[in-house]
């Protein structure tokens, strides 16, 4: 693989010169585009189907959401963050609430752990479900898509009745949790583990044998393990190319060392590895939502925690595995009740920029199918 | 009046089609009917579609215009005949006026010479299937100009899929074809045919659908057709040049309105043409199944029931249907809708005991119900399978169907001639 | 009316479908050669193509006709259409026409016109050079015809020429991929 590093921009000036020589074609695929998954802009310039560079515009979708940080106090801050990575909005206020709880060193209680746990494990369910459905979608198997949104709609179902919310959810506060958890509510999950079980074995039945889907997956987007950490890819992407990197058991937070859980980590690197490993951390999530369940402790649900926050003057910068790989939150106090700095690491973002070390020299099609299988959501690319 | 029921009978009693018969008239009434028939077939087909689909993917389809939505192609052809008409400002007017129009000419010529029936063809052609396999060639003209008209890359680029897929399968395709007009030759005179109602009757004369036909050799050809003639239509998995997560929509991404719905309306009859040739060359086409197995006049009359029995039960499904609709007022004039639905439906299914409409109408069910059995896998294909990428489908047309329609082609000459070649063989071994 | 009565195979090569389909192939063989658009041109040649096949329905030879369709219009075309496309038009719009060969094209003119004249005079013996022929056989055996003239033992003079033939082409296709392809 070459070093990314080494490739020249796209040279999208210069007018085609030969006359009859029509190999070149510059397109435009996106902001509107059924296959970009919002509104990320791709040029293309292609020989024929085959893609000879490429180059993201991406800002579509910005709402400055970082500052906006600089002018609301830390709680009100807490909702935007839902509003980064839509699909998993109750990762982000984990990683969020987490950040400044460690800014103002008070840690949530044991149950109130717990019930995060659950939640973000439902959470990284319900991100993986929806990623798949679109990637297969993109691919061309537009079945999955509604078998992944049926299952999807009971991780929100729980979401609603805990919260209210069903997609940004803001079920976290800043030293714990707002509401206790309803009654039933363990019932609900443990119901929903046993439902969605054979579920992902009926996904895998459409797609992991499937001869078609296998010709459009494997060795298609490849990426080396040392090209991801050269770029800083994060989650199931690294995972595939047989990097063992998860924050939830590098650096553990909340109380992830409490559960036993695997990595399922791919060895090629490719698009049909990280189809794999994105099925098989479903399947650890609902080992994690299993033991949590079963481990709930009675308690109160949240810290003390000052009416008026007012951290000490100082930075932090705190990360999770969200979903879609490493999201970070690195918070400048300046000790007033807002922030100084918010600034985000947002996981698809930095995946992104793999895209054209990805594509360079595969065809259009993969370009769709890298594109999904990156796992991009462009509120959390452009914030 | 009595001369007309008597000419009407006349022809009843006849044996051959219009075309043949060189009656203008009763070719006119045959176009008609083909035509009628065919555009109500492509309403039920986007209907039954959408239901399909629907249920394969957990969900209920349209719901909303009509009881189970029956009236939904009829709201969407209105409102793409109601669509504001745009042509891009850059576009070849001409060319981009005329493709549509190719495609559907070339998607509907090709049904005169489909037989429905022993004389239930507009006509019998003696090139019958080259004529079929040549017109429906020419729908390529109509995506590569539509595709090239518009002046943008998306269609540019699906307009250049689907010529080179299109040229491509049907290379394979016609391999398999000239397999089976090989085992047409299987006879005393030993001449073959090419007219589509020659090759039906060349199965009813050796007792045998071409399917069946020197195991598995049959079977090997009638499955290259299938593959590829689902590449010829651009359905999935091989709908690259409409691929809509890449292309957006493919050659057609800039037509809207009634130009659009000519696309459409041509796509679908275009895959009621293949399945029609699929079911003429290898599922013996108007024949009724277990010719062999259950013969005899009682067989016969059991068979020949079958027509009407089919739609007094979907007739009684409709009635079903009826009973559990909502009480609601809010859903009386849908249940009264549903409930005349089923009520045509079993009057149909009535009109088809009939004596003479049941002999005379048993050639086109059976033909129709093979022809919907393909249009079924359509739609279970579409359901099931993602999108093949274009070198790869490139590779299935020329690394693996080609070759395969080569050898099944001299082995099916082979087989088909072993007595001569044996004889040959031996006159060299003991002159 | 009876069955007695439906008039059988009523003739369709009748003049008027000649001169019909004949102007059709004159307009379409003249824009093919002035239009500067190549996709119009390539249009036209299809028109012109179609015409031609119909023609050959109209000699009795479905078979030809057939094959004119399937191999002419349907596939050759196709391949223009998709080079044509890929030549950018606006461009060739502006080029200038470089088929200026009107000595060359006048002198083919005569040639053609001659053998015109001469086909259709008569010397006085009563001799012509195409004697005045009629089909010996039905329209639908033309298939089996063709297929008796290329295969059949007795009768199967040309099967030596059709085998070179496709053997030429089979050789152009090697050729054009070699020389397309810097590595196979």
């Amino acid at each position: 693989m070459t070093d990314p590093r080494s490739l020249s921009p796209l040279d999208l000036e210069t007018p085609d010169q030969t006359f009859l020589d029509a190999n070149e074609l510059v397109i435009n695929m996106g902001p509107q585009h059924p296959a970009t998954h919002g509104v990320l802009r791709v040029i293309l310039r292609l020989d024929g189907e085959k893609v000879m560079g490429l180059e993201c515009v991406i800002g579509y979708l910005h709402r400055g959401v970082e500052k906006i940080a600089e002018n609301r106090t830390y709680t009100m801050f807490n909702p935007y963050v839902d509003r980064m990575d839509y699909v998993a909005a109750v990762s982000n206020a984990l990683g969020y609430c987490e950040a400044v709880e460690k800014l103002l060193s008070v840690e949530a209680p044991p149950r109130a752990q717990y019930i995060r746990v659950i939640l973000t494990e439902l959470n990284r369910m319900a991100s993986h479900q929806l990623w798949l459905g679109t990637h297969a979608l993109d691919i061309g198997a537009i079945t999955p898509l509604f078998y992944t949104f049926r299952d999807r709609e009971e991780i929100l179902k729980i979401f609603e009745k805990y919260c209210g919310a069903r997609l940004t959810t803001h079920a976290f506060r800043i030293g714990g949790l707002q509401y206790e958890a309803y009654e039933g509510f363990e019932k609900d999950v443990r119901d929903f583990v046993s439902f969605v079980k054979p579920k992902i074995d009926e996904y895998e039945e459409l797609l992991t044998t499937n001869r078609i889907w296998l010709e459009r997956t494997k060795g298609v987007g490849v990426i080396s393990g040392k090209d991801c950490i050269a770029l800083g890819v994060t989650g199931p992407v690294l995972r595939a190319s047989g990097v063992q990197w998860d924050l939830r058991k590098a650096q553990p937070y909340a109380n992830y060392k409490n559960f036993d859980f695997e990595i399922p980590t791919g060895q090629n690197g490719d698009t049909y590895d990280r189809y794999i490993v994105r099925i098989m951390e479903m399947r650890q999530s609902l080992r994690i939502i299993e033991q949590a369940v079963e481990g709930i402790p009675e308690g109160p649900i949240m810290a003390k925690v000052p009416k008026v926050m007012k951290p000490p003057v100082g930075e932090v910068y705190h990360s999770i595995e969200a979903p879609k790989g490493e999201l970070g939150y690195f918070i400048v106090s300046d000790g007033s009740t807002q922030p100084y700095r918010v600034r985000v690491r947002p996981p698809s973002f930095v995946n992104l920029q793999a895209l054209e070390l990805m594509c360079r020299g595969q065809l259009v099609a993969d370009v769709i199918a890298v594109i999904g299988t990156l796992d991009i959501v462009l509120g959390e690319v452009d914030r | 009046m009595h001369d007309v029921v008597q000419y009407i009978q006349s022809y009843l009693e006849s044996n051959q089609t219009p075309g043949a018969a060189g009656n203008f008239f009763w070719a006119t009434v045959y176009i008609l009917l083909v035509f009628v028939g065919l555009s109500i077939a492509v309403i039920a087909m986007n209907w039954l579609e959408r239901k399909i689909l629907a249920h394969m993917q957990v969900r209920l389809g349209p719901m909303r215009v009509g009881p189970h939505g029956l009236l939904q192609p009829i709201a969407d052809a209105l409102k793409l005949l109601l669509k504001e008409d745009i042509i891009p400002a850059e576009a070849d007017k001409v060319v981009f006026w005329v493709a549509p129009f190719i495609v559907v000419l070339a998607a509907f010529t090709v049904f005169v010479v489909v037989p429905f029936g022993p004389t239930h063809a507009i006509t019998d052609m003696n090139i019958g299937i080259l004529f079929m396999l040549g017109v429906s060639s020419l729908s390529v003209l109509g995506i590569v100009t539509a595709g090239w008209a518009s002046n943008s890359h998306y269609p540019l680029i699906g307009a250049l899929r689907s010529s080179a897929q299109m040229v491509s399968y049907e290379v394979a395709m016609g391999l398999a074809v000239v397999s089976v007009i090989l085992m047409t030759s299987l006879n005393e005179a030993s001449t073959g045919t090419l007219s589509m109602i020659g090759i039906v009757q060349a199965q009813q004369a050796q007792q045998q659908w071409f399917v069946f036909k020197f195991f598995p050799l049959g079977l090997i050809g009638f499955f290259i057709f299938a593959v590829a003639m689902v590449a010829e239509t651009n359905r999935a998995p091989f709908d690259l040049p409409e691929a809509e997560s890449e292309l957006t929509a493919g050659f057609h991404t800039e037509y809207s309105g009634f130009r659009w719905s000519l696309f459409f309306l041509a796509e679908y009859s275009a895959m009621i043409a293949v399945s029609s040739i699929a079911v003429t060359l290898w599922l013996g086409g108007w024949l009724r199944p277990f010719p062999n197995a259950l013969q005899g006049p009682t067989w016969d009359l059991v068979f020949s029931l079958i027509p009407g029995l089919t739609f007094l039960f979907l007739a009684g499904m409709a009635f079903y249907s009826t009973l559990r609709m909502p009480k609601h007022p809010l859903f009386r004039v849908q249940t009264i809708g549903l409930a005349g639905f089923g009520a045509l439906l079993g009057v149909i299914g009535l009109i088809l005991f009939i004596p003479g409409v049941r002999l005379r109408v048993q050639d086109i069910f059976w033909f129709s119900a093979k022809v919907a059995a393909f249009m079924y896998l359509y739609i279970w294909y579409r359901g099931t399978f993602p999108r093949y990428r274009f070198d790869q489908l490139m590779k299935v047309g020329w690394k693996v169907l080609l070759p395969t329609g080569l050898a099944l082609l001299i082995l099916t000459a082979l087989v088909a001639m072993r007595g001569e070649l044996l004889a040959d063989v031996r006159g060299v071994w003991r002159p | 009316m009876n069955p007695a009565a439906i008039p059988t195979n009523p003739p369709v090569a009748t003049p008027f479908f000649f001169y019909l389909l004949a102007t059709v192939m004159i307009i379409g063989g003249i824009l093919v050669i002035t239009r500067k658009n190549a996709v119009h041109s390539a249009m036209a040649l299809i028109t012109t193509l179609l015409a031609q096949a119909a023609l050959y329905l109209m000699l009795y030879a479905p078979f030809v006709a057939g094959v004119q369709i399937i191999l002419y219009a349907g596939g050759i075309m196709v391949l223009f259409l998709f080079v044509i496309m890929l030549i950018s038009i606006e461009r060739t719009e502006k080029e200038r026409q470089f088929n200026k060969q009107w000595l060359v094209g006048i002198a083919a003119a005569a040639a053609l016109g001659g053998l015109f004249i001469a086909v259709y005079t008569t010397t006085t013996s009563g001799r012509t050079l195409f004697p005045e022929g009629k089909l010996s056989y039905a329209e639908g055996e033309n298939t089996q015809r063709i297929a008796g003239l290329l295969f059949d033992r007795a009768t199967g003079t040309y099967m030596f020429a059709f085998e070179i033939a496709s053997l030429l082409l089979l050789v152009a296709i090697i050729g054009a991929v070699v020389m397309a392809k810097k590595r196979i």
